[in-house]
């Protein structure tokens, strides 16, 4: 291996089952890659997510934990604005590995994962309606938890915690509308 | 507004459009407020007759930005939010909150610590499945087993009002530690319930196993495949009772699991019949897990050391030590606290309901820079429609109760 990992006394269980990983950095020399708490986390370029997240499944990681979203804005030393998550696991040698992603603002785009795990669907459908991450692909790009009137996406580090106003942007549907 | 669909019933009675188009669908929208579903949540049925052809599921009537909250509260404050996600087992979201910051901190518990969360965890995994199973034998008609149930729930409920104060909202664990040791009296409560649960899990199963509805309305029903169990992201009871044999427990020992004989029950028929099976058993399990934790609870602090600066000492420290005071005063005032590395982290335990994960970005304060929970309910949820085709209207309620949907989790 490449790296020079941090020291963590859980490093060695990374160690042991790292296969998933090591094809995968066949396949794509030069990942950037790190380990942190025994666990492994490797960054593919947004341009390669699609190919190499199919390698990843044909090497076993058949659970797709988690797709979620983190926006580096007031993040320091961030150069990319949004790091995408992907959370994989091989359920039989539970090899873990965590895929980042980092996109940049004018159009945070990804290609979708649904094709390759199906569970991807409303996690992304999550990180579309909360950060606005759009995913190519997707075969139903709604939102998922804020209503379809909303018009912001308010996980972004940019988007208020507090604040007024928000509510009067809702059309009222009378009972008669309705 | 999207719902409403027209004239569904007058259109079915001309046979000529209605073998060529689906408009004789008759459309039902099931919630948000139905006494079935439980919680706020809403599914627009597309119904061919009495047969479902599709559903959509509708969710975020209880969406109230946990995780935006999490990253303005701090990783002690943060707790009393956890319990509002899965409000059914609060003390299985405390200890999954708190096992995932001491992993992104890098903190090594206390082994006392360690047991008395592995027992609470497992009281909240058994009150858990107590609800879910007890729910689903009251939606498919079975009332007493229901009652059943509930009433040992309430036995759990005094143990952790005994522990900590709180029946519901416990917050009962902190950043390298807990709020309060446990006390004799908890273990004599502890006792008593693995005394009396055994004999009231036995009646329960003697009720429902092989009460003949109960097995006509749940068995066949909902069917999910081992394949597409682990391709759609069920983890838990879920997925074992389609013949997954993942268990973090097992697979990925945390606290103290290590230490325990324990079996994982696993199932391959996928049906709703299954899944009550597994969680009936995983009770059991759980039984044998807190028989052999609570006899051997390790002695010592529950808290990690002083020198740490990580968790609160207790007051006795604080007066009588000048470690105590410092550590005191730096982890109270709002500009020093504990370190936090700029890092990010994930951390997952098995929960009553899957996997249960937080995905953690720190950066440098003690205050998450991003708090992400990976909520099995979500994906479950995204399992229905896949699982309700081709059933009828009323095996909804079966489907929906063995699938455990707990909204405040879903929507977060």
């Amino acid at each position: 291996m490449s790296v020079e990992p941090e020291t963590s006394p859980e490093m060695s269980t990374a160690e042991v089952c790292d296969a998933g990983y090591q094809a995968l950095a066949a396949a794509f020399p030069g990942l950037e890659t790190s380990v942190f708490r025994g666990q492994r986390r490797v960054v593919v370029p947004a341009a390669s997510l699609a190919e190499a997240m199919r390698q990843l499944h044909q090497a076993g990681f058949d659970l797709l934990v988690d797709v979620s979203c983190v926006d580096y804005l007031e993040y320091r030393g961030a150069t990319s604005r949004y790091g995408l998550v992907y959370l994989l696991a091989n359920t039989r040698t539970n090899e873990r590995l965590t895929v980042r992603c980092f996109v940049d603002d004018p159009e945070p785009t990804v290609p979708s994962m649904v094709p390759l795990w199906p569970s991807a669907n409303w996690l992304e459908r999550e990180a579309w309606d909360l950060f606005g991450i759009r995913f190519t692909g997707h075969p139903d790009l709604r939102r998922l938890v804020m209503p379809e009137e909303f018009t912001a996406h308010p996980l972004r580090k940019d988007y208020p915690l507090q604040g007024r106003g928000e509510r009067h942007n809702f059309p009222v549907i009378s009972r008669e509308q309705s | 507004m999207s719902i409403a669909t027209s004239e569904p019933l007058s259109q079915s009675a001309d046979p000529a459009t209605a073998s060529r188009s689906e408009e004789y669908l008759w459309t039902l929208n099931f919630g948000p407020q139905h006494p079935a579903t439980h919680t706020t949540l809403r599914l627009v049925l597309k119904l061919e007759g009495e047969r479902v052809v599709d559903a959509m599921p509708e969710m975020g009537y209880l969406h109230s930005g946990f995780e935006k909250i999490g990253e303005h509260l701090s990783f002690n404050q943060y707790v009393t939010v956890t319990d509002r996600m899965n409000y059914i087992s609060p003390m299985a979201n405390n200890v999954a909150w708190h096992h995932a910051v001491e992993k992104l901190l890098g903190i090594e518990l206390t082994p006392r610590c360690v047991y008395i969360r592995t027992i609470v965890a497992e009281l909240a995994r058994i009150s858990d499945h107590l609800l879910c199973n007890g729910a689903v034998g009251l939606d498919t008609g079975a009332f007493t087993f229901f009652l059943y149930a509930f009433q040992q729930r309430e036995m759990i409920y005094d143990i952790f009002e005994t522990l900590c104060g709180a029946r519901f909202t416990n917050s009962y664990t902190r950043v390298g530690g807990l709020s309060q040791d446990i006390t004799p009296l908890v273990v004599e409560k502890i006792r008593a319930f693995l005394k009396t649960f055994p004999k009231t899990l036995a009646d329960m199963e003697r009720l429902l196993t092989r009460n003949r509805i109960f097995v006509d309305r749940t068995k066949g029903v909902g069917v999910l495949s081992k394949a597409d169990a682990t391709a759609r992201g069920a983890t838990g009871p879920i997925a074992r009772a389609s013949g997954v044999t993942r268990d973090l427990r097992k697979d990925e020992p945390y606290l103290a699991y290590n230490d325990f004989e324990f079996d994982v029950p696993c199932a391959t028929a996928g049906d709703c019949y299954a899944r009550y099976l597994v969680r009936m058993d995983e009770m059991r399990e759980s039984l044998r897990i807190l028989s052999q934790a609570v006899e051997n609870i390790p002695a010592g602090p529950v808290d990690v050391g002083i020198d740490q600066r990580i968790a609160r000492p207790d007051k006795k420290q604080v007066y009588s030590t000048i470690e105590g005071t410092i550590s005191h005063f730096e982890l109270s005032m709002s500009n020093r606290g504990f370190e936090v590395p700029c890092e990010e982290s994930y951390a997952a335990i098995e929960a009553p309901n899957g996997e249960l994960g937080f995905y953690l970005v720190g950066d440098g304060n003690e205050t998450a820079y991003r708090a992400r929970c990976r909520p099995p309910s979500v994906l479950h949820f995204a399992l229905f429609p896949h699982l309700i085709r081709g059933h009828t209207l009323s095996d909804i309620v079966a489907v929906l109760g063995s699938l455990n949907i707990i909204a405040a989790e879903l929507d977060r």
